[in-house]
């Protein structure tokens, strides 16, 4: 058994340091080591996005990721997103547009979609649905997760407008 | 799905990197975006006593152009390929190709470097290079190498790179005219049931030179010279461009899979290859 590493990161603004192999994957990392359990595991092969995180401004699969690599790394889970006394906008978009069923897929999801209105703010419902392309729902048909993502982006931008 | 052990390297230079593989031999490999590698190790299919993560080396990142040469460092990722405006304008099949590969997640870390140097005939860029007549650059014990895109590859996952030698970078002439890269595929982020890369130019409404490659229908990616050949000095019109598919299909050689028996494989791949020579050269 390899040795293990000293390991340094932040995780929704707080510095965690523990002693861990190399070869953990980060989703495990999280959601076993450090508790953090918004980050799902759905197929655990890099297709269904359930365990997206942002990891230095990118959308990663955190099971597709050694804890090794994230060494020294910024991330953030849906738990640094929103909480349920102050729900994101995303969040709140998903429950008012009925943007999940089971819910298994919306950390994942909701994750995502944060990354994607902040590289592109203003997405039209086909950008939308290539851009949460690496994330699978089984309940929704997608229809009302499109829905949930266009409202949030036009009340993210009317609040935007108004802060001007 | 826990992966084998393995002792984990992130040196700051080639040097670094250079020291392990010649220390460790086949029992080590470098690893660049990893959405190759780590499936792999996580099935148990591939073991790598010691890994060497690139993301710290200096210098194999970014995208250059100069005097009408692209090169890309081995590290740029498929995200940055798709967002870079100066490669968009030198070589726009890269962006039209990057956002065919994957999905988001896995385009933030995807290479360009890790999607050429580990043989998988389903990565798109190796055909791609091949139609840019791209040149690979490698660097080894006994120094740098260059290896050109259509020399490269051998069979699957068998390629002309040593066990000891890094991938640091790729290059290829600026193209000039029409451009396309088509691509079918059973759903988003699937490898190419078939896919085809193809760069025209025109001259007096005549075609004056033309490339193409084809993705996933060989054990390597497969540039069709004779395919080129075939548009050559022609309008482009339906008798050229069935000669140009009847070149492509005598040079590929399909397999049965889950993607589909041979001849189907060999019917999707003339309806991408005259596709793609339609839209590049509606392009050109």
């Amino acid at each position: 058994m390899a040795d293990k590493m000293h390991i340094k990161m932040t995780v929704n603004g707080e510095e965690q340091e523990f002693l861990a192999e190399p070869r953990e994957l980060l989703i495990h990392t999280l959601r076993e080591r450090l508790d953090i359990t918004g980050p799902h595991i759905g197929c655990e092969t890099t297709h269904c996005g359930a365990c997206t995180v942002t990891i230095d401004g990118k959308s990663v699969k955190s099971c597709t990721m050694f804890v090794a690599q994230a060494n020294g790394a910024d991330v953030t889970t849906i738990e640094g997103i929103g909480d349920p006394d102050n729900l994101h906008v995303l969040q709140n978009a998903f429950k008012e547009h009925h943007g999940l069923q089971c819910g298994f897929c919306t950390p994942g999801m909701i994750t995502r979609a944060t990354k994607l209105l902040e590289e592109n703010p203003n997405p039209t419902e086909e950008e939308v649905r290539f851009g949460m392309a690496g994330n699978i729902c089984r309940c929704t048909g997608y229809q009302n997760i499109v829905k949930s993502i266009l409202a949030a982006a036009s009340e993210m931008n009317a609040a935007k407008e108004a802060a001007e | 799905m826990i992966p084998a052990a393995f002792e984990y390297y992130r040196p700051k230079d080639m040097a670094g990197v250079l020291a392990v593989l010649e220390e460790h031999g086949d029992d080590a490999r470098v690893l660049a975006g990893g959405h190759s590698l780590i499936p792999m190790m996580k099935l148990r299919m591939a073991e790598v006593p010691h890994l060497i993560d690139l993301q710290d080396v200096a210098g194999l990142t970014g995208i250059t152009i100069e005097n009408g040469t692209v090169r890309l460092g081995t590290m740029t990722t498929q995200a940055t390929m798709i967002d870079d405006a100066a490669l968009l304008a030198a070589a726009p099949i890269m962006r039209e190709a990057a956002l065919q590969i994957a999905d988001p997640q896995v385009r933030y870390m995807g290479t360009v470097g890790g999607n050429v140097a580990n043989g998988d005939p389903g990565n798109d860029m190796p055909g791609l290079m091949q139609c840019l007549d791209a040149t690979f650059h490698l660097v080894g014990p006994d120094g740098d190498r260059d290896v050109a895109a259509r020399e490269f590859y051998e069979a699957a996952y068998m390629t002309d790179r040593e066990d000891d030698e890094v991938l640091v970078a790729v290059s290829f002439p600026a193209p000039e005219g029409g451009y396309a890269y088509e691509k079918q595929k059973r759903k988003i982020g699937d490898y190419a049931t078939a896919a085809a890369a193809v760069q025209i130019t025109k001259e007096n409404g005549v075609c004056a030179t033309a490339s193409i490659a084809m993705t996933n229908l060989s054990d390597t990616p497969i540039y069709s010279e004779e395919a080129g050949e075939a548009l050559i000095g022609t309008s482009v019109d339906e008798a050229a461009v069935e000669a140009a598919v009847a070149a492509m299909l005598g040079d590929i050689d399909p397999t049965e899979d889950n993607r589909g028996p041979i001849e189907f494989k060999r019917h999707a791949a003339a309806v991408i290859l005259r596709r793609a020579i339609a839209r590049a050269w509606s392009r050109a």
